[in-house]
């Protein structure tokens, strides 16, 4: 039989020291072994989007890194993103928005969603689109969340444009 | 699903994965990024004793030029590719083509190297690899060898590669200013599988007439597919946006049925995609011509 490991990584900037199967992929361990459970398992093998979560800062597929895979890296989930306050645009844009219904979707949707804001700042729709493609939502049909994620990088060019008032 | 039960290692240095491979035989997987390895794990598509993780070989990272030759380490991910000024000035298409590859998520692990290695022809990179003249570096316990790309792609899912080698690197060599490349691919989601897909690459003459090109499928056949009726008629026929749709027609391989398109539909989609990127390497050539009346 295979040995079970121990691994230490950071989750959600809390030290965590765990035994974990190799096979054990990376949002099974949090999920399961960890008890957090905002991102979702959907289809196990890379399609669907609802199991990103951050690694080392870059969001990544949690169903396709194994666990033993995390050791020494830092692991940020919904929880972690959203306590931070990292989402809170993105969250507000897509409560405005409704652009959720179930919410199966979502954890992945805005970490996907705040990792575009940061490499594109000027993305069109198409963009957004084209960007947004390996998340899967079965509710909206996606015109609420791109509408969401528009708003968020208009108010964010507004501002960074807008003059500075002198002292 | 959840993947059968297999032991892990992560070795320090490339020595130790020798052993390992030379232990283990078939039994043991490498894994490097992990994107297809970990689906078809989890799929129990495959079921390996033992997971031979090559992330901590640091000597496999790295993008660097040297003489005429980019060279990507095989531990590169589809977006270092994607953000490196080096690939964009040096070997431009790569950079093109990062976006098409999956999606941001899997393009932060999954790697060049490992893309190389699957095989897999309705992938980007191998089809790349084959119209930029490429090289795969490998290496085993015997020593480094250099494969051509043309000569490493062999079958479905089958490679070049013996069994204890390990791929180190792959190069291609650096764009010069005559060269030209055009990049097209027919998806149903963007950053799926393509459906059919093709990169062009070769120099313009001033007759219009493409010096070494190639033409290179994705998703057609076993491995990438050059059309060599075509890469002929464009040395020796002058390209314009009028003649690609001749040129295109005259496309002669014969792809195979998927599970959701015929022999037929591929071929035609071949065909759609081919034109349009003639049409674009016929119009890259009228624009150079007009960018070099305004230097003169």
């Amino acid at each position: 039989m295979t040995e079970r490991m121990t691994i230490r990584l950071e989750v959600n900037g809390r030290a965590v020291s765990c035994e974990v199967e190799p096979r054990t992929h990376l949002i099974d361990f949090l999920r399961d072994s960890l008890q957090i459970k905002g991102a979702r398992v959907g289809c196990e093998h890379g399609v669907c989007g609802a199991c990103t979560v951050r690694l080392d800062g870059r969001m990544v597929r949690g169903c396709l890194v194994l666990a033993v895979q995390a050791q020494n890296a830092r692991v940020e989930t919904i929880e972690g993103a959203s306590d931070r306050g990292d989402l809170a645009e993105l969250q507000a844009a897509f409560h405005a928005r409704n652009a959720l219904q179930c919410g199966f979707c979502t954890a992945g949707m805005l970490i996907a969603a705040a990792e575009l804001i940061e490499q594109k700042p000027h993305a069109s729709r198409d963009e957004i689109r084209k960007f947004m493609s390996g998340n899967y939502c079965r509710c909206t049909g996606y015109q609420a969340i791109v509408d969401a994620i528009e708003d968020v990088l208009e108010a964010r060019l507004q501002r960074t444009s807008a003059p500075v008032a002198s002292c | 699903m959840k993947a059968a039960a297999f032991d892990y290692v992560r070795p320090r240095d490339i020595a130790q994965v020798f052993a390992l491979l030379e232990e283990y035989g078939d039994e043991a997987r490498i894994i490097a990024g992990g994107q297809t390895l970990l689906a078809t794990l989890n799929m129990r598509l495959s079921e390996p004793q033992l997971l031979i993780d090559i992330g901590a070989l640091n000597e496999l990272r790295g993008i660097s030029v040297s003489g005429d030759r980019l060279r990507i380490g095989a531990l590169v991910t589809h977006a270092q590719i994607e953000d490196s000024d080096l690939v964009r000035r040096h070997a431009p298409l790569l950079s093109e083509v990062a976006p098409h590859v999956a999606h941001r998520a899997i393009r932060n692990l999954g790697t060049f190297g490992g893309s190389i290695a699957f095989a897999d022809p309705a992938a980007e990179w191998p089809a790349c690899l084959v119209a930029l003249r490429g090289w795969v570096i490998v290496s085993g316990a015997d020593g480094e060898r250099r494969i051509q790309a043309d000569d490493f792609f062999l079958d479905l899912y089958t490679t070049a590669l013996q069994p204890g080698e390990v791929i180190l690197a792959c190069e291609v060599p650096v764009e010069t200013a005559a060269s030209n490349h055009q990049f097209d691919e027919l998806v149903r989601r963007h950053g799926d599988y393509a459906i059919v897909g093709a990169a062009v690459t070769g120099s313009m003459a001033a007759t219009g007439l493409i010096e070494n090109p190639r033409v290179v499928f994705l998703g057609t056949g076993n491995v990438p597919e050059r059309a060599r009726a075509v890469e002929t008629l464009l040395e020796t026929t002058a390209l314009t946006v009028d003649t690609a749709a001749e040129f295109a027609d005259a496309l002669d391989i014969e792809p195979a049925a998927d599970l959701y398109h015929s022999a037929q539909t591929k071929l035609h989609l071949s065909r759609v995609v081919l034109k349009r990127l003639l049409c674009k390497f016929a119009e890259a050539r009228i624009e150079g011509r007009h960018e070099g009346d305004k230097h003169d």
